[in-house]
């Protein structure tokens, strides 16, 4: 018998807390589809449709604009937002564990209420779905990068909380040696060592010396911050031409990365642009999903990794180099995050600019936790983060009722909710942010 | 140097010395185990059984001393090459991924590939079906280790080893979890292992074990290799051996003279947070000026019931009542200030605050309490010489009142902690296995202050795994079995009776 | 180990911030010569730095060869410079004037310094709880929030109305540490996510409310409140000619009272041990749960008063840029003083003289602040590395003691 965890010891708890406690995840859902129900359902006026655009003006298979009768759909959505809630009531009497499709899917549920909720009315303004979708995805990117670097590092047992300074590092090395060579995709080519470099002060000062690993990450963040914004201060500014923007380099006849559609595939209507029709970056991060996914939970690499963060004393007595697997997942973590970084820079065709990141970091660690540390349901948070972006974005053209500030807040919101279980329970690996002493 | 199934391997430890600073855990230990036997590793807690079979398996280095494999000599810079030579270790602590399956834990660290490149969890599948049914394990590879019984996942442990062709099996305290009708079976799968080749070492305290099941038998007394001697010795001598002097477990303690019902506990039920019902309508009372004893394998209730009546726990139904009031519901704080002492078992983890002084120790759940603070201010003197007087009072070794009490031995921590519960007038001491870890000096002396307790007419309700321990200081024993009592008898119960009562045979089977 | 032990002992038995006691360990140990050459070491790292980025030495590289003294000689110019321009933005003065003038580098440096020493202060008690509270940033912003507001929305008797203002700056810290503590406490959310999810969301808020027409000066579509009613203001210590205000003075008390808080109380008596060991924190019949939200709702109204500092002493005004750096300097001075309210007053001035040089770095040395950032980074890493910094300046490593285990 082992100490009786903390959260049986409640010393005074009464069945009423208990029971709330339980079910928070079903209150939760059920809460905001109240809301969404009297905000977006009730208040929208009767008779009034909103206009989706679904083509672009460009694409190749052109699906024609429809109008929804906007009530009807909003109240039907509030109800799938309840039917949500039920579902998670219902795996919970029989005991079953909900993957995180359900809270993507809600979320997914929320916007699209939100988005026909704003656009209800508006005349002479289309929701444009294709466009919002295809720079979802793209605006997915660093957070996609980020959480998959998250997820190498934490499924070992470290807590990568300096994704943030990762990205900055390398959208800020990306953008130089891209301006140093001309060629955008050199640029993106060394945005991973930026990455890999705070990935191995992380190494060295949690694995190696303990420190704790939060603190770390932090600090890190931080420093990144001050070196790059130092360096732009004064090498940068005195020096324009190794910080310039994809047009700049473009004129000089330099390489600029480009959107590279696959044939056939980006003609799909709405999926072939928004998943197809992307630059290399874009594939770069599909390929790295996929091969992640099979190699965490199939392959030989993956078992022991995960063992290393469960039980690292486990792992060590059948011989396994739980520190080295450490250091290697926290640099690789590193330099994955790092190349999700010239998504700031060379893949948006922008100079760097002091803490260009703005807290993008923090959010792919929220996605991380959202998609309890698996790299396919992290792809799904960040995937849905990157549309709220994106809606934040399209509402801000349609001209919504809602501050974009308040939008803005939603990620960090969700992620609130995701941590405090609201969402279901979230459990990161066992030995994580302790360190392994022999 | 690897090992190959079927072929006997010889073992041999020459000389080994490992140190801790200045701690020699090991002094030139010699030990051999001929192949095919099995060999027992005899001790107290705490002399160095289970370093040196660290440093055997290669998780220790040895600072002096040569480990030979047939007559070889090698050099083990971890478990990798323990493993390679064909030994394999059963921790105390069992090495197991929770979350994985039973195969995929078998298999890690030396995972079989597919064609693909990818794990082939098929060919792991088949080799724990393989060994299980050999030996009779019964045991699904696709189980999730978490959901397993604690006997279900050391066989587990077993298929891990097995799995690897051990010549040589360690077994680190296996009994240590088990109920005795477990240890049976354990104890004929070692037989069965050692007909089959297998050479096992046995590390363990229990004598009864040793003369069942062992072929040679190594007795090790701080960190130094006493002798050895065959299973026909007998128990007390193996005893001698062990602790170096007569041991008499008996406690000179005056005839109990009990008073009216202090704690009455009824129908006491608890769930867990898995749903396993922890406590099954538990029912007892304690006397004041009466030892009721506790026994039972660790597992069956016993923690849960004391946490219970402390308020650790959450109750789901029955009543516990103190002196007539009822003390379910109630917090910790009110059950403490009622009269309650508590003596948790695991001192370094519930006990105590490791890196606050001898000192704040004392007073931890009395802080709020006159003399020490008044408003919410701190008295520290009122504090700095109250430890004085326990520390002298408890015999408590230390250099400073303000040393941390992390630097404590293990037998001055449980006095701190002990000194610190009956410093209150307290009218019930529960105390959960208040020896664990201790020596022989440190045991005596906090069997002493419990019996004083007792006859101050104070209700003592201990829970001990020890039955040596029950059978010393009770005056009356209850055995747990799944969280029900089982019943209660005198302490004049033998032991068989009550090892049948532990496995859960109702009294009426009992011959 | 004990004998007896029927469950694997895995590491999710043990407390999560089991690593904070560690971590905390390993800052006690460190003594003052570790942080003194943690110190050095992030200067040398700056000059680097300051070395890489000049101008002049990059020239002088590139004729290395021929002239390879300019290069060093460059090299030592731009680092005394970089330093001596921080010495004088911090400390003193040497161009000017009157003593008066002279000093009043050091008294800028006490100004940045108050705010730094409060949400130093809430963090220091979060710390010692076991609590990693991050989100001083955001209980900074929202005491500002509402001590701004109280400032220049009302116009109340001097005396009343800065009291009024500096509750406000309670109750607004009060709320965003709150929140985490809560939530801590009933569903075991956390507080480092909570915290900075927190931060944006506080930021956010600002930003959303400097929109507002009832935010904004008249006249203006800035997002810059109105200026603080002068009885909202903390009156200056030292008269008009320094900024140095009363807020200073009340860092000082609250250093103290938080040492008594912690060291005194049986409050403190609670918190440590609920930081240090929350199992047998439970068993003694603690509370841990309201520990954490006592803990969090105090370390968010210290932060929250930092925030009151800034808005009612130094800036005068609600701006979007109001926290500034305070949340995150104020992660450094915590662990900089080792979460003890004396260390936390001195690494406040520290790190307030170092915040105060921005200007005049700028001016004499032609550097951008950022480097005060990289120092304070460094210095933290190897605050939390003793065994780094021992390593790099080869001073013997003390005694270890091992875990015995038998």
């Amino acid at each position: 018998m082992t100490t009786v965890s903390a959260s049986v010891r409640t010393g005074q708890a009464t069945s009423f807390r208990s029971v709330l406690s339980e079910w928070k995840d079903v209150i939760g859902y059920g809460l905001v589809a109240l809301i969404g129900l009297i905000v977006f359902g009730l208040r929208t006026d009767s008779g009034v449709s909103t206009s989706f655009q679904i083509s672009r003006p460009d694409d190749t298979v052109q699906v024609p604009s429809f109008s929804v009768p906007a009530q009807p759909i909003t109240l039907t959505l509030a109800v799938i937002l309840f039917a949500f809630a039920g579902y998670q009531a219902w795996a919970k009497l029989r005991g079953a564990s909900v993957g995180v499709w359900l809270p993507i899917a809600y979320g997914v549920t929320f916007m699209a209420a939100l988005l026909t909720w704003a656009g209800a009315g508006r005349e002479n303004t289309n929701v444009a779905i294709t466009g919002m979708l295809v720079s979802g995805v793209f605006l997915a990117v660093p957070l996609v990068f980020g959480s998959m670097a998250g997820t190498l590092c934490e499924r070992s047992g470290v807590v990568n909380i300096a994704i943030e300074g990762q990205l900055l590092g390398g959208a800020f090395l990306a953008a130089v040696v891209a301006s140093a060579t001309h060629n955008a995709y050199l640029g993106m080519l060394a945005a991973p060592i930026a990455g890999a470099l705070v990935g191995m002060l992380l190494a060295l000062f949690a694995v190696r010396y303990w420190v704790d690993q939060i603190v770390v990450g932090v600090v890190l963040n931080v420093l990144v911050i001050g070196i790059t914004s130092f360096l732009f201060s004064t090498v940068l500014s005195d020096n324009t031409s190794l910080n310039q923007a994809g047009a700049q380099i473009g004129a000089q006849g330099g390489v600029v990365i480009q959107n590279l559609p696959i044939p056939l595939l980006s003609d799909i209507p709405i999926l072939g642009p928004v998943l197809f029709d992307q630059n290399a970056l874009v594939y770069v991060m599909y390929a790295i999903v996929i091969v992640f996914q099979i190699m965490l939970f199939k392959s030989r690499w993956g078992l022991r990794v995960r063992a290393v963060g469960e039980h690292p004393k486990a792992a060590d007595t059948v011989g396994i180099k739980v520190n080295r697997t450490r250091v290697r997942n926290t640099i690789l973590g590193g330099a994955i995050a790092g190349l999700g970084g010239a998504f700031f820079t060379v893949a948006s065709q922008l100079a760097f600019s002091k803490e260009m990141t703005s807290g993008k970091g923090y959010i792919a660690l929220a996605a991380m936790i959202l998609g309890r540390w698996n790299p396919k349901g992290a792809l799904l948070a960040a995937l849905l983060f990157g549309f709220a972006d994106a809606l934040r974005i399209q509402l801000g053209v349609i001209g919504s009722p809602i501050p974009s500030e308040f939008l803005a807040m939603l990620p960090y919101l969700a992620t609130i909710f995701a941590v405090a279980g609201l969402v279901g329970r979230s459990r990161p690996p066992a030995a994580e942010n302790i360190p392994y002493k022999k | 140097m690897r090992s190959q199934k079927g072929l006997d391997v010889k073992l041999e430890l020459r000389g080994i010395t490992k140190k801790f600073g200045d701690f020699v855990a090991n002094d030139r230990i010699d030990l051999t185990v001929e192949p095919g036997t099995v060999h027992a590793l005899l001790g107290e807690n705490g002399a160095g059984k289970s370093t040196l079979m660290n440093v055997l398996f290669g998780l220790y280095d040895a600072d002096g001393g040569e480990i030979l494999v047939d007559d070889e000599v090698v050099n083990f810079v971890g478990p990798g090459d323990a493993m390679r030579a064909g030994i394999g270790m059963v921790h105390q602590h069992f090495m197991l991924v929770h979350p994985f399956t039973v195969a995929e834990n078998v298999m890690l660290g030396h995972e079989q590939l597919a064609s693909n490149r990818l794990l082939d969890i098929d060919a792991a599948r088949r080799r724990v079906l393989e060994i299980s049914d050999r030996f009779g394990f019964n045991v699904d590879p696709d189980a999730v280790v978490e959901d397993l019984s604690v006997g279900a996942q050391q066989r587990v442990e077993i298929i891990k080893a097995l799995s690897r062709d051990a010549n040589v099996l360690i077994l680190d305290e296996p009994t240590a979890v088990l109920t005795p009708q477990e240890t049976d079976e354990l104890l004929d799968i070692v037989g069965q292992l050692r007909d089959s080749g297998t050479s096992v070492v046995l590390i363990t305290h229990k004598l009864r074990e040793v003369q069942a099941v062992a072929d040679t038998i190594t007795v090790i007394r701080l960190g130094k290799v006493v002798g050895t001697a065959l299973p026909t010795a007998s128990q007390s001598e193996l005893a001698t051996m062990m602790v170096g002097r007569d041991v008499t477990m008996a406690v000179d303690k005056p005839e109990a003279k009990p008073g009216d019902v202090v704690l009455e506990v009824t129908g006491l039920t608890a769930i867990d947070e898995n749903g396993v019902t922890t406590l099954d309508d538990v029912s007892l009372e304690v006397r004041a000026g009466e030892i009721l004893a506790i026994a039972g394998v660790q597992g069956n209730g016993q923690t849960e019931l004391a946490e219970a009546i402390l308020g650790a726990v959450r109750a789901t139904s029955g009543s516990v009542t103190l002196d007539g009031e009822e003390m379910l519901g109630r917090s910790i704080k009110s059950a403490l200030n009622s009269g309650i002492g508590f003596v948790p078992e695991d001192r370094t983890v519930d006990g105590m605050v490791a890196t606050f002084t001898i000192e704040n120790n004392l007073v931890l759940d009395l802080i709020d309490q006159a003399p020490f603070s008044s408003h919410g201010n701190i008295d520290v003197e009122a504090i700095e010489s109250n430890a004085q007087d326990k520390i002298a009072q408890f015999d408590v070794r230390t250099t400073s009142s303000k040393a941390t009490a992390g630097s404590l031995s293990g037998g001055n921590q449980q006095k701190v902690v002990l000194a610190r519960e009956l410093s209150r007038e307290l009218k019930l001491l529960i105390a959960s296995q208040p020896t664990r870890g201790l020596d022989v000096g440190s045991i005596e002396f906090v069997h002493q202050q419990i019996v004083a307790e007792r006859d101050k007419g104070v209700a003592v309700l201990i829970v001990s795994s020890e039955l040596d321990e029950v059978m010393a200081l009770a005056d009356r024993i209850a055995v747990m079995y799944h969280g029900k009592i089982v019943g209660v008898v005198p302490p004049s119960t033998d032991r068989k009776t009550l090892g049948l009562m532990m496995a859960g045979a109702h009294q009426e089977e009992v011959a | 180990m004990s004998a007896a032990e029927a469950k694997t002992e895995t590491p999710e038995n043990k407390d999560r911030s089991d690593e904070a006691r560690s971590f905390f360990r390993s800052v006690v140990e460190s003594n003052g010569l570790v942080v003194f050459l943690a110190v050095v070491a992030a200067l040398v790292v700056g000059a680097v730095l300051v070395v890489v980025a000049d101008k002049s030495v990059q020239d002088a590289a590139g004729y290395f060869f021929s002239r390879p003294t300019d290069l060093f000689s460059a090299a030592w110019t731009a680092v005394s410079d970089a330093y001596v321009a921080m010495f004088q933005g911090a400390i003193y003065n040497l161009h000017a004037d009157s003593f008066s003038g002279a000093i009043k580098p050091l008294t800028n440096s006490l100004t940045f310094s108050a705010p730094l020493i409060f949400a130093g202060l809430g963090l220091g008690v979060g710390f010692r709880a076991g609590l990693f509270n991050i989100g001083a940033q955001g209980q900074v912003i929202l005491g500002a929030i509402l001590a701004g507001f109280v400032g220049f929305q009302f116009h109340l008797p001097l005396g009343i109305h800065l009291a009024l203002a500096v509750i406000g700056a309670i109750l607004g810290g009060a709320l965003w540490g709150f929140i985490p503590g809560l939530l801590k406490a009933t569903t075991g959310a956390h507080e480092v996510i909570v915290t900075i999810m927190l931060n944006y969301v506080g930021l956010y808020l600002l930003a959303w409310l400097l929109s507002l027409e009832s935010f904004q000066a008249p006249g203006s579509n800035n997002p810059k409140s109105p200026p603080i009613d002068g009885s909202a203001q903390w009156p200056k210590l030292l008269g008009d000619n320094y900024g140095l205000h009363w807020g200073f003075i009340a860092a000082l008390l609250a250093a103290w009272g938080v040492w008594w808080l912690m060291e005194r109380s049986t409050w403190g008596f609670t918190f440590r041990a609920v930081g240090a060991n929350p199992s047998a924190a439970t068993i003694a019949g603690m509370n841990v749960k309201l520990t954490y939200v006592l803990v969090m709702v105090i370390a968010g109204t210290l932060a929250g008063l930092a925030g009151g500092i800034q808005v009612l002493g130094t800036e005068k005004a609600l701006t979007t840029g109001i926290a500034g750096s305070i949340g995150f300097d104020a992660i450094t001075v915590a662990l900089l003083g080792r979460s003890r309210p004396a260390g936390i007053v001195a690494a406040g001035i520290l790190f307030g003289g170092l915040r105060a040089s921005g200007p005049t770095l700028q001016v004499q040395a032609g550097l951008p602040i950022d480097i005060v950032l990289v120092i304070q980074s460094v210095i933290v890493l190897f605050i939390a590395a003793p065994p780094l910094v021992r390593f790099l300046f080869r001073m013997p490593s003390p005694r270890l003691v091992k875990e015995v285990t038998a």
